[in-house]
């Protein structure tokens, strides 16, 4: 049971094809799994379709792989920053199928623990709850929602023991977890790869069995928004 | 004189209480934070964390540590984070005790919309619609009028909803507005604003 691969290339070698579904971890840049998307570009794989909350930004995140037209579909909440994504999508060349955020993170969840759809309020009476199942609970109205299976799951976490259990560093975490467990395969980049054993058991956010192949690897981490205050000056 | 953003969002304040848990918005509600005071509230943000602390001073600024704007931001001793899935589970789940955001219209009945306009550029609905469906109480902050001087608070909204139904207050420029059963109750006018001058400013019943 080897799962540690020595580049973002080879860990995803036999697992890409054309008109996949992938699910990707990450909010807006942070988090996200730069190596894999990087290495999915240079695979040439086309006509993907992508469960992520967003669509990255030009050069950057899931945005290059817009640029060089390999996204035929986005399941996000939230696309705003991409002017080439924007392009695309505005001339039909993209399809995007908007999700409410938590909607999309919980059929992300439901997939991974072999739950194929659930009711939810969010979206009642809304755009997204046109065409969808309604069913009333104690007086309450809900919709169905589909869980997600993805062929293919890309994630960061921050460090992971060779065996793949991870942890996460603050809001890197965000949608990496239900990503990497809907997925038939998981692929994990790490900044860091420690020996097993090292990690304290009871600070695993998310266990090996979820991830099937691990790389560690040098990230950028892009900030898209850095906003501070002044220090007082004395 | 009607409130600046400022005094909205110190007016949305008071509607915090100790230990509440509190979801805000971008733009005006962002400031609610400015005017808490000594009351106890935790900060969620959507992203996966409860104890939003304030921007970082340059330098300290974390790629890893940001809100659901993507500013970047710091934790407090309190800070918890978690995962997406987790995070609007406590969301749905009807955890979070107050979300304040903003609006493009809200109707009589107390239905949002906030999330696009047909024909412009929709960049989506984020974690809106999961928040005002799941949260104990929406606060809507939002100037009373749009820029054609129009009223934003309609018998109908025109624009697609982010929920049904799902609005509990409205703090706008001009006064403080509940949604009733029947209608909206003028709670409260800003100064030297009337009740009469509040009426003639809305298009949805007031009762």
């Amino acid at each position: 049971m080897k799962k540690i691969f020595a580049n973002a290339t080879e860990a995803l070698d036999g697992l890409l094809r054309d008109d996949m579904l992938i699910a990707a971890g990450g909010f807006g840049l942070c988090g996200i799994p730069e190596l894999l998307l990087q290495a999915i570009q240079d695979s040439g794989v086309k006509d993907l379709t992508f469960a992520s909350n967003n669509a990255g930004v030009d050069n950057f995140g899931i945005g290059i792989l817009l640029e060089t037209r390999q996204v035929r579909k986005m399941m996000s909440s939230y696309v705003g920053e991409n002017d080439e994504f924007m392009r695309q999508y505005l001339s039909g060349e993209l399809e995007i199928e908007f999700n409410p955020q938590g909607t999309l993170a919980e059929r992300m969840r439901a997939g991974g623990c072999g739950i194929p759809g659930f009711y939810t309020r969010t979206g009642v009476g809304t755009q997204v709850a046109e065409g969808k199942e309604h069913k009333d609970f104690d007086g309450e109205t809900y919709i169905l929602e589909r869980g997600i299976f993805a062929d293919l799951s890309i994630v960061k976490a921050w460090k992971a023991d060779e065996t793949g259990n991870a942890i996460f560093r603050k809001t890197a975490r965000n949608f990496n977890p239900p990503a990497a467990m809907c997925g038939k395969v998981c692929v994990m980049e790490v900044e860091e790869i420690v020996p097993t054993g090292s990690l304290d058991p009871d600070h695993i956010h998310l266990p090996g069995i979820y991830v099937h192949r691990l790389i560690q690897g040098e990230h950028e981490k892009r900030i898209e928004q850095r906003t501070v205050q002044k220090k007082e000056t004395a | 004189m009607p409130w600046d953003r400022n005094q909205m969002a110190e007016r949305a304040a008071q509607e915090l209480e100790d230990g509440m848990y509190v979801n805000l918005g971008i733009g005006i509600p962002t400031l609610v934070a400015n005017y808490v005071g000594a009351k106890d509230i935790t900060l969620q943000s959507e992203n996966g964390m409860l104890g939003m602390g304030p921007f970082p001073f340059e330098g300290e600024e974390d790629p890893d540590l940001i809100n659901a704007g993507k500013q970047t931001i710091t934790e407090l001793k309190r800070t918890a984070y978690f995962d997406s899935a987790q995070s609007f589970g406590m969301i749905r789940g009807g955890k979070i005790a107050v979300a304040i955001l903003g609006a493009m219209e809200v109707s009589e009945v107390g239905d949002l919309a906030n999330w696009m306009i047909p024909g412009k550029l929709v960049k989506g609905m984020g974690g809106a619609m999961d928040l005002v469906a799941g949260v104990g109480r929406v606060i809507v902050v939002m100037d009373h009028t749009n820029k054609h001087g129009a009223s934003k608070l309609l018998k109908e909204c025109t624009l697609p909803l982010t929920g049904k139904g799902v609005v509990d207050l409205i703090i706008t420029n001009l006064g403080v507005l509940e949604v009733g059963h029947k209608g909206l109750h003028i709670l409260e006018a800003a100064p030297d604003v009337s009740r009469d001058e509040i009426r003639a400013a809305t298009e949805a019943a007031i009762v």
